[in-house]
């Protein structure tokens, strides 16, 4: 129990009728590399929105590090409307903004790259720094944080350097080639100070050889951050390769979970992926 | 001698050349003397589109409700420094009103008349920038939830609001009802004011480049990605609000020191325009160019084309055409003009010491 650093407690996130994410419960433990995959609209992007605090899920509890921090039940109109099997397991409504849960050691990345474009590549990682300034606005303004603004510049310089893109960073974030956004994107999760980092599709639209590029890049950053990821992907020879355990999405309910051997032969995911005859 | 180095002379050197003339400017021509106006009226409006900027430009929040901060500032001046004497007069109708102390007096007996009444008046500007900055800390608490247009509209709401607040009869042993405001001391050299709205622009230049700064940078380019990156958009968007709010009010004394008297009904939804005119105009995310616009904004609109009004323009007499309204008209043509060939306003993103650089990469360019 305690060495869990995500656990996410039957939660559900419904849209009105909608039932985007059904019941989901999962357990992610400290080192490990998780996917969690599924065919397109499968609910895997709106699980991220509600374990990062995009969303406020309709019912369920998220747990980061042994502490509850989102949960929430039914209320209103949504009582009515929800049709969950769970509906009294949960009482408190805990809904922090995204920032906080950031502030917690959960970084993420973005399925379509969301870069602050008119910033160079060195300060969009240093933005990311702001969330651990501890100096106030005044401070901040009259320069009297003069020690922790280098530390954190020479930070970043390091984590330039070890993600290899000190080459380029005082170019604009936007004039780099596709894979280097993608890598920048991570890096600037990684200038948070995560203790879980989540990415939500890191290989989408890249090539092959640019994704086993991303593979070594995910299992070396694991080692040097000492971190725990939960990832979502479709290019499943990266999933496979890297994914200590698996999730499987469809229609918004878990249909499997496992070691990538146990996924890769799983009827039902194969089923849901390929489609099952009508008539059979 | 290296780009940064060479940035810094630079930037150092126009500043000085432009305080150095401004200060000949003041020992020869007398105080009367439109260039001296002109200056006034241009740094003051400076400041204010800095503020603005710092808002619009840099957190990306669309507010129309500068006016309303500035004449909260105005009035603020007026009401703290009108000295006691003149107070029968000024409020006339509202039995003296019922403030009966002026601050550059107070000051002015501890610290001596000279120097404790420039304590006084400074006070009393940075009261009347608090006071802004209040305001906007309890306007923010319900508007700051709109986005784009609507926050647009719910400010300008607000300026309007407090507009007609501020001339009602009953608070009028404050405010002297719809009654002018005057009698209040004012700087007449133009010096004071381009050091004053200096300091308070290189105040914002400073905080836009700090951490806080670029956290407000990050909101504008994407309020998603910054969320998830850890900036509490609720509390860095009060923060610039009321900073800007701030500045703006600030802006407003100076307002008032400028034309020395205050009512609330200049302080209208045309003069927040005119603001953000100044603002696109210079370029939406850049200080420099904020101030150089204004300056271009208030030198053309009150000493170059005056004569298009008055009947004579460039040595041509034709009192038929350049009668009243036509400087406008002109204006309008000319602003139209400068939007079109200069979409990102006159200097886009960059900042004074990027002049510099543009030059240096063209010779670059050349050398190759």
């Amino acid at each position: 129990m305690s060495d869990n650093v995500l656990k996410v407690d039957h939660a559900t996130m419904q849209f009105g009728g909608v039932v985007a994410v059904d019941d989901l419960s999962l357990e992610i433990n400290k080192g490990e590399i998780v996917a969690l995959i599924g065919p397109n609209g499968a609910g895997k992007t709106t699980a991220f929105n509600v374990i990062t605090g995009v969303y406020q899920p309709t019912n369920g509890a998220v747990w980061f590090n042994g502490k509850k921090i989102i949960e929430n039940s039914p209320k209103g109109k949504m009582k009515k409307e929800y049709l969950g099997s769970n509906g009294e397991m949960f009482k408190e409504c805990i809904d922090p903004t995204p920032d906080h849960i950031t502030k917690l050691g959960m970084a993420r990345t973005f399925q379509n790259i969301r870069l602050w474009k008119s910033q160079t590549v060195f300060d969009n990682v240093l933005i990311a720094k702001h969330c651990r300034t501890t100096s106030n606005v005044f401070s901040a303004t009259f320069r009297l944080n003069r020690k922790e603004e280098a530390k954190q510049r020479q930070e970043v310089d390091e984590l330039l350097k070890i993600v290899g893109l000190d080459d380029v960073k005082n170019e604009l974030a936007t004039s780099l080639p596709y894979g280097k956004q993608r890598r920048l994107e991570i890096a600037r999760a990684l200038a948070a100070e995560p203790s879980l980092l989540l990415l939500d599709e890191p290989a989408a639209g890249m090539n092959p050889q640019e994704t086993e590029e991303l593979t070594a890049f995910i299992g070396e950053i694991r080692k040097q951050f000492d971190l725990t990821i939960f990832l979502i992907e479709h290019h499943m020879n990266l999933v496979m390769d890297i994914s200590d355990r698996i999730y499987v999405l469809d229609f918004g309910k878990l249909i499997a979970q496992g070691t990538p051997e146990e996924i890769q032969k799983n009827q039902r995911v194969i089923d849901a992926y390929l489609g099952v005859a009508e008539d059979a | 001698m290296d780009l940064s180095r060479k940035k810094k002379i630079f930037t150092a050197l126009v500043l000085f050349v432009v305080l150095a003339g401004c200060i000949v400017l003041d020992v020869v021509l007398p105080s009367y003397h439109i260039a001296i106006t002109v200056i006034k009226k241009a740094t003051v409006y400076a400041l204010v589109a800095v503020s603005m900027n710092l808002l619009n430009g840099f957190t990306g929040l669309f507010s129309l409700g500068q006016a309303g901060f500035m004449l909260l500032g105005a009035y603020a001046y007026g009401v703290l420094t009108i000295p006691v004497a003149k107070r029968a007069i000024v409020y006339q109708y509202f039995d003296g009103g019922v403030i009966h102390f002026s601050l550059p007096e107070v000051f002015g007996s501890i610290f001596g008349t000279a120097v404790g009444s420039v304590i006084g008046m400074l006070i009393a500007l940075l009261i009347g920038g608090i006071l802004a900055a209040l305001m906007a800390y309890l306007i923010g608490l319900p508007v700051l939830r709109l986005k784009s247009d609507y926050l647009a509209i719910a400010t300008l709401g607000f300026a309007e609001i407090l507009k007609a607040f501020f001339q009602w009869n009953k608070l009028g042993p404050v405010t002297n009802g719809s009654n002018l405001l005057k009698s209040y001391p004012v700087f007449d050299h133009a010096t004071p004011y381009v050091i004053l709205a200096g300091l308070m622009i290189a105040v914002i230049l400073l905080l836009i480049n700090s951490t806080y700064g670029r956290a407000f940078k990050a909101i504008r380019d994407d309020e998603v990605a910054a969320e998830a990156m850890g900036i509490n958009l609720a509390k860095h968007k009060r923060m610039a609000f009321i900073i800007s709010s701030f500045f703006a009010g600030i802006g407003g004394g100076m307002m008032a020191m400028y034309s020395g008297t205050i009512a609330a009904a200049p302080f209208k939804s045309a003069m927040t325009y005119e603001i953000l005119l100044i603002v696109v105009i210079g370029g939406i995310g850049s200080i420099t160019g904020s101030v150089i616009a204004s300056f271009l904004y208030i030198i053309s609109s009150e000493w170059l084309l005056r004569g298009l009004d008055s009947g004579t323009f460039l040595g041509i007499s034709a009192p038929g055409v350049f009668k009243n309204g036509f400087r406008m008209a002109v204006f309008s043509v000319i602003i139209m003009v400068i939007v079109l060939f200069f979409r990102k306003g006159i200097m886009g993103e960059r900042e004074l010491p990027d002049l510099l650089q543009k030059r240096s990469k063209k010779k670059k360019g050349a050398a190759k």
